[in-house]
């Protein structure tokens, strides 16, 4: 039995041809809905564990933020935040960059600062079985 | 030995759902030896046989050669009453409402191919349907949606090209039957 290509193109009919469209755009529709969840709204600022700012990503700006060893600066752009400076020794909240997914948290523990992307629905920060 | 005294005549359409029925099973079980990378995601190709049936034979053949298959291959991979077996039910009977509702379809233009990704579609559907209402009851599950869409897709594709093939390779209908 030999499978040829034009015998199996033979099964399909005009119709199947827009069903099956029909069901890859099924497919992207629920990619889009269902697969935006990650995108990022709202950034959160927190000192001391208290939150003091809460910025809009859709547009940029800048916030001080006092804590212990001094200030640290967190800046928003249109779909991601930064904390752009920081006092602490390490630098890690810096070093970690801009921050663009939803959840996404860069923490500057020295001087008790955390910046924290949050998205229409909130997302897990921890899960367990 | 003596007579049963109930009559149970087999007829030609019981020979032949149980010799779909049985093909069925087969390929489900032969199914099951392949390694899938997500649960839920698999090619049906049990479903093959469903969409000759209900080209040759009609949809009250399709769907009990559809539910046989669904309930001798749990018991053959030992998954009756598991949850595997209630997401396969489920996705039948879906699927068997999609096919009776997709076989008026104008046979020029919609064929087997048709068939067979709409049912899977309705198999996606019945499955989803109960993990979200019973197995898994949270949204988070609505993130594979689009993953099994697209199996949906690719697989309902080629088994109703795989049944397409069949059909036309296989002998005429026999008239005499039934």
């Amino acid at each position: 039995m030999k499978l040829a290509w034009h015998e199996w193109r033979a099964g399909f009919r005009p119709g199947d041809v827009l069903v099956i469209l029909g069901g890859l755009a099924t497919c992207v529709f629920f990619a889009l809905s269902f697969w935006q969840g990650g995108v990022a709204r709202w950034a959160e600022v927190r000192a001391g564990g208290k939150v003091v700012a809460r910025l809009s990503l859709d547009r940029p700006a800048a916030v001080d933020v006092d804590g212990p060893l001094g200030q640290t600066r967190v800046q928003v752009e249109p779909g991601r935040a930064r904390v752009f400076s920081d006092p602490g020794p390490r630098q890690y909240c810096v070093l970690q960059g801009w921050l663009t997914r939803a959840g996404a948290v860069a923490i500057c523990a020295p001087n008790e600062v955390s910046l924290r992307l949050l998205g229409d629905s909130s997302a897990y920060d921890t899960l367990n079985y | 030995m003596t007579r049963s005294t109930t009559e149970l005549p087999v007829t030609n359409a019981d020979v032949r759902i149980a010799r779909y029925a049985a093909a069925a099973i087969a390929l489900s079980v032969a199914e099951a030896a392949i390694p899938l990378p997500l649960p839920g995601v698999k090619p049906g190709l049990g479903n093959i046989i469903t969409l000759v049936v209900l080209a040759r034979w009609g949809w009250r053949e399709a769907a009990w050669v559809a539910l046989l298959r669904v309930f001798a291959a749990s018991l053959v991979l030992g998954q009756f009453l598991a949850p595997g077996f209630f997401l396969s039910l489920s996705g039948a009977l879906i699927s068997l409402v999609v096919l009776a509702l997709a076989q008026h379809l104008p046979k020029r233009w919609f064929g087997p191919v048709s068939h067979s990704v709409l049912a899977a579609f309705g198999h996606f559907a019945g499955q989803i349907l109960i993990a979200r209402l019973w197995l898994v009851p949270h949204d988070g599950i609505f993130y594979l949606v689009p993953v099994f869409a697209l199996a949906a897709v690719v697989f309902g594709t080629v088994n109703g090209l795989v049944a397409d093939y069949l059909l036309r390779h296989s002998p005429p209908r026999a008239t005499s039957s039934n």
